[in-house]
């Protein structure tokens, strides 16, 4: 699979990083070489293969802990909003949001 | 009866789905130990997970995770032992962690069902295609500045139930009822509040329309509708957008849409355009969610009676259907229902909380969780009704004695003098009174007018200032009149 | 002896028999910063006052007869752990500015058990990189060079390479470093130094910066295998904040650096010997396994089969986990925004994330974007998932035959600043043989074992089974103590 221009440009929309129309080649190339050496993947035999999902080295049944329902946390409206880039006194600003 | 949109082309059915989202009743946060509670000042709920904060990881509220699965139970559906969360990934304002973290593949939860009643007394099975654990996002507030919006993360990661129905509804009846039926169930369970107008309960409404007889055509997908009567109307504007678009010859396309509750139309969601690539994957974050079987047994054991299983033993106790439905539709209504009728007749009390009761909460705009009168106050007067101390119409002077002045019924009684007289005596000189007083009224009864007994029985509860005992009085009057 | 020379272990002792101060320590090291530090860039943040207030305090407690089990000690963190009131950039221009009001659960641990932090050292930006080039604050020296070309100045590996390059240049006794694909070991290999990866879930990942959540871990890389088994048994531990740790006792990894090797089966993959690689490096290897024979282990040839599957796994999993972990970098709550006068939303992530991301970043997110995407899902990440399971699955079945694995850490010595910077993938093959680990989660400690022909260090690497870090450290040392590895680099702290 190779990726064409308008396939770059549709990804770097979809993760929201603009690119210049004269990256779009570079970066076209780069990820076609990227693209191109993890083709090697297809020729593995996966069938029946259950995914890995998760990084644990041991396949658990035992499945995730759970924490207690209780307020343990919160009250901390100083230190949430204090590295924001355009705090709107007790909110966050972002420019004008239409829906 | 079939509903339909009639186009110009002829009749058009619709198809109507539903994902509800539901805040799930618990004191803090799905990932994260934050408090959940409504109306808090922004960002004061809000821990460094909420905020997506760099390096912050989610770790599960096990009492979420029971209130999916008692919701799983009382929607008779499948619970899944194995489950496990995905990432949905999308930015948004609102979205700190540019993902929601949801369940796609595997939801904790698989296929159930919901009988639904309508106007006309039929009822209706609508499926339950699943329902998983997800967080939700924040808050976008766009009318507090000019050029800005402004971000409070209060509810973000509050846990949240989406709830998705097959599409088996037909009708915006249908839809509304489902709607009404889902919350009551999720109230009864103590899963979800049901406050619509706090945004506890939200519904996305997939609709499409077809030819009978087709298969399905495109839906779309009408987002956040926020009450029983929006998604009716919704429906319904929807269907016929759509009916006029195919009948324009164009083609409807899968998309979502915003329904603009004042002006009554739906609108294409600018905002969504990335909806159809969510990047779905599973959380690296978090384990799968693998629950055992004991334990969801002790949850459905420990089950409250549901609204169906409720309704039916109210119809055994010798109620109306109607009157059954009626009581069971809130829980708490219910619940003063069984407090009046604990140890009495079922039947009377069901008439008097149906009928002067809310009576009386429709006149005075009152709510049943803020009665005007108690309900072991009710029940008391209905002993008093029982043991003959007053009659029933008197009843009804006490009751709304009560109402005005918060008294139990036994002290108004005593204090207003308002005991029956039951004594045979005082009666039989009561009437002899009237009928001396009326001989003319008399010899035209005694010549044929049955119809003056009443007017008899009535001039003695007049002059017995409504105190005779009704019973007494009748079989005193009809002995002398011979 | 002066206070940078003291291997971590030995400045415990010094401390412990009163012939030096954390004070002094401290100084010692600060003081080496001031000179080294403007030729190495190693750290970014150098939190002097801070850590000559802890040493302090530390003297203070050590005093009182409370000294914890690294009382005193001067350590350098990563730039990816999140410290309280501290700066912490993650080696990005994104997150410039950004300081965390909270600490990460292992550097929590560390200050806990009485280290002392020097400061915040550099990395490749979110931790992606193998040669300690594509951060915000600049690239790492190595502190060695080649004998022939003593001009050209050498990576330090990545992207622990600041943890590493500082530890090797003696301006700390030990650092905290995180590995994803090899960025504790290939940095430790390129700088001389000891460095172990622990199992996935041995330390929480609790208040580090993600980079691919499924395979990032923390460990510690320091001059010997004992100091790093000192500095891993303060960071290890079961933590409730993060899902994925483990609820597992840590043992006392120190004692296990003196266990014997004596009748432990040692596997030797034979999937790791790769056309191309340098015949020193082969050499090394077969020395490694020579010199564990010599102390009583066997060797075992077994077969890794999936191995060069393990690479493309990891360039489609890492990046597309990575793509969702960054999308909180969008300029609203912390970090670089980026506007131009009219934006709208869309447009301020979109500047922000371009102008905030350095190239190798931008380049992940896009593949990692374009793999999890509608369509492909299934022929990438699906697949990728299965591979790993199944390079899983071959460790599983070799353990039936070995106790540990022993392979070279990189394919090369460390390499010039301005080579292999044009072609990604070429880059990439440089985690060939640490990157295997990550996938199946399993432990991996990189040991300086010998020199090349140009003077550069060169490491071996042992895999160990999951939780069984302990082995790693007894082989490790067994090695260490073999190669008796004295050469130091040029740019050092106590060089003139
Ligand atoms: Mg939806
Ligand atoms: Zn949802």
């Amino acid at each position: 699979m190779s990726l064409d221009a308008a396939t770059v440009r549709r990804i770097a929309s979809l993760a929201r990083i603009r690119l210049e129309e004269e990256e779009v080649a570079r970066m076209q190339a780069e990820l076609n070489g990227i693209l191109g050496w993890i083709e090697q993947l297809q020729a593995v035999d996966t069938a029946g293969v259950e995914p890995m999902a998760g990084g644990s080295p041991v396949q658990s049944s035992a499945g995730m802990r759970m924490r207690e329902d209780a307020v343990t946390d919160g009250g901390i409206a100083e230190a949430v909003l204090a590295n924001a880039p355009d705090r709107m006194g007790e909110y966050f600003g972002v420019p004008k949001v239409v829906e | 009866m079939t509903y339909t949109i009639e186009g110009t082309t002829g009749p058009w059915e619709v198809v109507i789905g539903l994902e509800v989202h539901a805040q799930v009743v618990s004191q803090s946060k799905l990932f994260s130990g934050a408090a959940t509670a409504f109306g808090a000042e922004p960002n004061s709920q809000v821990s460094f997970i909420d905020a997506g904060f760099p390096g912050m990881l989610p770790v599960i509220n096990g009492e979420c995770v029971a209130q999916a699965v008692r919701t799983g139970l009382g929607l008779n559906a499948k619970i899944n032992l194995w489950s496990r969360f995905d990432r949905k990934n999308y930015f948004y304002a609102d979205l700190p962690q540019g993902y929601q973290i949801s369940q796609y593949a595997h939801p904790i939860v698989g296929e159930g069902a919901v009988e639904i009643t309508l106007s006309d007394g039929t009822t209706k099975t609508i499926g339950i295609t699943r329902l998983h654990l997800e967080q939700d996002a924040g808050k976008s507030l766009h009318d507090q500045h000019p050029t800005k919006s402004f971000i409070d993360l209060n509810r973000s990661g509050v846990a949240l139930m989406e709830i998705v129905s097959e599409p088996d509804m037909r009708s915006p009846e249908e839809a509304g009822a489902y709607l009404t039926k889902l919350r009551q169930i999720l109230r009864y369970l103590g899963t979800c509040d049901g406050n619509m107008d706090e945004g506890s309960m939200r519904a996305d409404v997939n609709v499409s329309v077809r030819k009978t007889g087709e298969g399905f055509r495109t839906r779309c997908e009408v987002k956040n509708v926020n009450s029983v009567k929006f998604v009716m109307q919704a429906v319904e504007a929807e269907a016929r957008r759509q009916v006029e678009v195919w009948e324009a010859g164009d083609t409807v396309h899968q998309e979502t849409r915003l329904f603009d509750t004042a002006r009554g139309i739906t609108r294409s969601m600018r905002s969504k355009e990335d909806a159809h690539d969510y990047r779905y994957f599973p959380e690296p974050d978090l384990p799968p969610l693998v629950l055992e079987q004991d334990w969801v047994a002790r949850l459905k054991a420990s089950l409250p009676e549901l609204p169906d299983v409720r309704r039916a033993r109210y119809v055994a106790m010798g109620l109306t259907p109607y009157d059954a439905h009626v009581l069971t539709l809130e829980k708490e209504t219910a619940a003063f229902f069984e407090t009046v009728a604990r140890g009495r007749d079922a039947k009377l009390a069901a008439n008097w909380v149906t009928g002067d009761f809310f009576a009386a909460l429709n006149r005075l705009k009152r709510d049943i969780a803020d009665p005007p009168v108690t309900a072991e106050n009710l029940g008391a007067l209905l002993d008093l009704i029982a043991d003959k101390t007053i009659s029933g119409s008197l009843a009804k002077q006490v009751f709304e004695a009560m109402i005005e002045t918060g008294k139990a019924p036994g002290t108004i009684v005593e204090e207003r003098g308002l005991r029956q007289v039951t004594d045979t005596g005082a009666i039989e000189a009561a009437v002899a009174d009237v009928l001396a007083k009326n001989a003319d009224k008399v010899a035209e009864y005694r010549s044929g007018k049955d119809k003056l007994f009443g007017f008899f029985v009535g001039q003695t509860m007049k002059a017995m200032a409504g105190k005779g005992n009704p019973a007494l009085v009748n079989e005193v009057v009809k002995k002398l009149l011979g | 002896m002066r206070g940078t020379d003291h291997t971590l272990k030995g400045a415990l002792d010094a401390l412990a028999a009163g012939e030096t101060t954390s004070v002094a320590l401290t100084e010692a090291h600060l003081e080496a910063i001031a000179r080294l530090n403007p030729r190495l860039n190693a750290f970014i943040t150098v939190t002097g006052e801070q850590a000559l207030q802890a040493a302090r305090a530390s003297d203070a407690r050590r005093a009182a007869g409370q000294a914890g089990p690294l009382e005193g000690v001067p350590l350098a963190i990563k730039d990816l752990f999140c410290t309280a009131g501290v700066q912490t950039t993650a080696g990005s221009r994104i997150l410039g500015g950004y300081v965390p009001p909270y600490e990460s659960t292992v550097t929590a641990n560390l200050l806990r058990d009485g280290a002392v932090f020097l400061g915040k050292v550099n990395l490749d930006e979110f931790a992606m990189g193998s040669s300690n080039t594509t951060s915000a604050s600049g690239p790492v020296e190595n502190p060695w060079s080649r004998a022939n070309d003593p001009d050209t100045r050498l990576v330090p590996g990545g992207s622990s390479g600041g943890s590493a390059a500082a530890v090797a240049a003696r301006l700390a006794l030990g650092a905290t470093a995180t590995d994803t694909g090899g960025s504790i070991r290939q940095p430790a290999a390129f700088c001389g130094i000891a460095g172990i990866k622990p199992t996935y879930g041995r330390c929480s990942r609790f208040g580090i910066v993600a980079f691919a959540s499924s395979l990032d871990q923390a460990g510690p890389v320091a001059r010997t295998v004992e100091d790093c088994a000192i500095l891993l048994k303060s960071m290890a531990g079961f933590d409730a904040k993060d899902a994925t740790s483990a609820d597992l006792p840590v043992p006392d990894f120190a004692a296990a650096t003196r266990r014997s090797v004596k009748g432990l089966r040692i596997g030797v993959p034979r999937e790791y010997r790769l056309d191309g690689t340098p015949p020193e490096i082969e050499a090394l290897w077969q020395q490694g396994l020579a010199w564990l024979r010599d102390q009583g282990a066997e060797t075992v040839e077994i077969s890794l089969p999936h191995t060069e599957y393990a690479l493309p796994t990891y360039y489609i999993v890492a990046p597309a986990e990575a793509s969702s972990n960054l999308a909180r970098y969008d300029g609203v709550r912390f970090g670089l925004r980026e506007t131009a006068p009219g934006s709208d939303l869309r447009d301020l992530y979109e500047r922000t994330r371009a102008a905030g991301f350095g190239a190798e970043v931008r380049r992940r997110i896009m593949i990692g974007t374009y793999v999890l995407s509608a369509g492909y899902y299934d022929a990438y990440y699906l697949k990728a998932q299965k591979v790993r399971a199944l390079i899983r699955r071959d460790f599983e079945q070799a353990w039936a035959r070995c106790d540990a694995i022993v392979t070279p850490a990189t394919p090369s010595a460390a390499f010039g600043m301005d080579e292999k910077q044009d072609d990604p993938v070429k880059m990439y093959l440089n985690d060939v043989f640490t990157v295997t680990a990550n996938l199946a989660g399993l432990p991996g400690l990189a040991v300086p074992a010998g020199l090349d022909a140009q003077g550069l260090p060169l490491g071996l690497q042992v895999i160990g089974k999951a939780f069984d870090e302990e082995t790693c450290f007894a082989v490790g040392a067994a090695i260490e103590r073999a190669a008796n590895f004295t050469a130091l680099p040029g740019l050092r702290a106590d060089a003139a």
